[in-house]
């Protein structure tokens, strides 16, 4: 078998501008929908662990079900399923935002909670001990320990939803894999084209990996 | 600080009513009776150090003063705050612990805070002291404790004995009437339990009212004014500590005390 193909650096070059049109899509539903899984993780996480015992079960139901379906359908059924119950679409990026939320923000609360638990129960004990209620003992002694210990997990779940943004050409939204699709339709230059793709997917994660272990080093002086 | 101290020491003779009070206080752990309708009062100024073997309820019992223990029956009063059963004490909860300060035997410092924040958070969190008023009592009571130069530096930088005054630093400075000693130097490497000691020494000196679980019998015999031994979640005997450690009446604090002593 005769192996004729040369990799083409001025037509992987040639898709760049074209590509990085999609960037701000991929940045902004990773980023946006990260930031609300976030605080949906933070309240669901809490809400497990917290001392209202009927508030456990929506928590639970929630982290399972969204931790337990695919975040490609969770998406589709947002985007494609959701407007029969509304009436009305609804917007790819919000879907795709949304997507992002729901589903990061199940694994976050998981990461709360396994954060907030690990909290040596002397800490707590401390706190209360000086007069400290324990809403502030929560607030001033166990969360910013455990925000600290969260800092790996909490990275890792970043990484994976940047990259699960990839599944939302699905739904038309004109993120990173998107355009290159686009792009390949027209030029037939498949292999530079999801080269790129990947490069800039992982020009995003090292940032943050490399953001969060600056953050964690500095962290760590406490 | 100072202030609080003379205050109290006039207190001592004019107020004669205990400034803990136990009642019948009763508390399980499943089938495990680990205080069985204990009665226990002490007076202000008072030093009471609580001995006993390692299960026998010690622990459990100066932990429920402040609350950190629920028990099932009897009650509880600290400085006229009444502690209830089953965790049913309400507001009065926090403001005996307010009052009351405690040191663990893992210290329990706060690792993400500086020393000096450590010492400052619940003055300025429950007492709304300013920043500065704080980092200055915070100063002065490391100064106190023989640790004023490391009050910039983080828990983990310091020995267990200087974490171990850090942790009484940080209790007395919200002014407790009363404190609690959860077994302060059984953490600690055996050259570094003196430093703790002497701090120890020096607070019951000044007059607070203590009560202080350990194994250290010697300091026992010098600091307390009364010892009481517990074994089995009941109090067995209690007395002055030339009574107690030289004259037991009871069996089992003979059998005790022979075995600690002798190491």
């Amino acid at each position: 078998m005769e192996f004729n193909f040369q990799f083409d650096w001025q037509a992987a070059i040639a898709s760049l501008p074209f590509l990085l049109k999609g960037l701000p899509y991929t940045l902004l539903i990773s980023f946006a929908g990260l930031a609300i899984g976030f605080l949906i993780g933070i309240l669901f996480g809490l809400m497990r662990i917290g001392p209202t015992r009927w508030l456990r079960w929506p928590a639970v139901v929630y982290v399972e079900v969204f931790r337990g379906t695919p975040v490609l359908v969770q998406v589709l059924f947002i985007f494609y399923g959701l407007p029969t119950l509304l009436g009305g679409p609804i917007n790819a990026l919000t879907a795709g935002i949304a997507a992002i939320a729901l589903n990061a923000g199940a694994y976050i609360s998981e990461i709360v909670r396994g954060g907030v638990q690990s909290i040596e129960r002397g800490q707590r004990e401390a706190g209360l001990s000086l007069g400290l209620s324990p809403p502030q003992t929560f607030r001033y002694v166990i969360w910013p320990q455990a925000l600290r210990r969260m800092i790996p997990a909490l990275g890792n779940q970043g990484i994976v939803s940047i990259k699960d943004t990839s599944l939302f050409s699905v739904i038309g939204v004109g993120e990173l894999v998107r355009q290159g699709q686009v792009y390949i339709a027209n030029t037939f230059t498949a292999l530079e084209v999801y080269f790129m793709i990947a490069l800039l997917y992982l020009a995003i994660t090292l940032s943050l990996s490399l953001a969060l272990s600056l953050l964690e080093r500095k962290g760590l002086v406490g | 600080m100072n202030d609080s101290v003379t205050s109290q020491d006039a207190d001592r003779t004019a107020d004669a009513s205990p400034i803990v009070r136990l009642d019948r206080v009763d508390k399980h752990f499943g089938n495990l009776h680990v205080m069985q309708e204990i009665d226990l009062s002490v007076a202000h100024g008072e030093v009471v150090v609580i001995i006993g073997a390692s299960g026998s309820g010690k622990s459990t019992l100066i932990r429920c003063v402040n609350g950190l223990e629920p028990f099932q029956s009897g009650r509880i009063e600290v400085d006229g705050k009444t502690l209830m059963p089953n965790g049913a004490s309400g507001k009065s909860l926090q403001a005996v612990r307010t009052e009351v300060g405690m040191v663990f035997q893992q210290f329990n410092l706060f690792p993400h805070l500086s020393i000096r924040d450590n010492v400052t958070l619940a003055p300025r969190k429950v007492r709304g002291v300013t920043r500065d008023q704080a980092n200055a009592i915070a100063d002065k009571l490391l100064e106190r404790v023989g640790i004023a130069d490391q009050a910039d530096k983080y828990p983990t930088q310091l020995s267990g004995g200087q974490q171990q005054r850090v942790a009484l630093a940080r209790a007395l400075a919200m002014e407790p009437r009363l404190m609690l000693f959860d077994e302060p130097t059984s953490a600690l490497d055996p050259e570094m339990i003196g430093e703790v000691l002497d701090a120890m020494r020096e607070l019951a000196n000044d007059g607070m009212t203590m009560m202080i679980v350990t194994h250290e019998m010697g300091f026992a015999r010098e600091v307390a004014d009364r010892v009481v031994f517990v074994h089995g979640g009941q109090i067995v005997e209690q007395g002055p500590p030339e009574q107690l450690f030289d004259h037991p009446r009871h069996e089992r604090t003979q059998a005790f005390l022979s075995r600690v002593l002798k190491h």
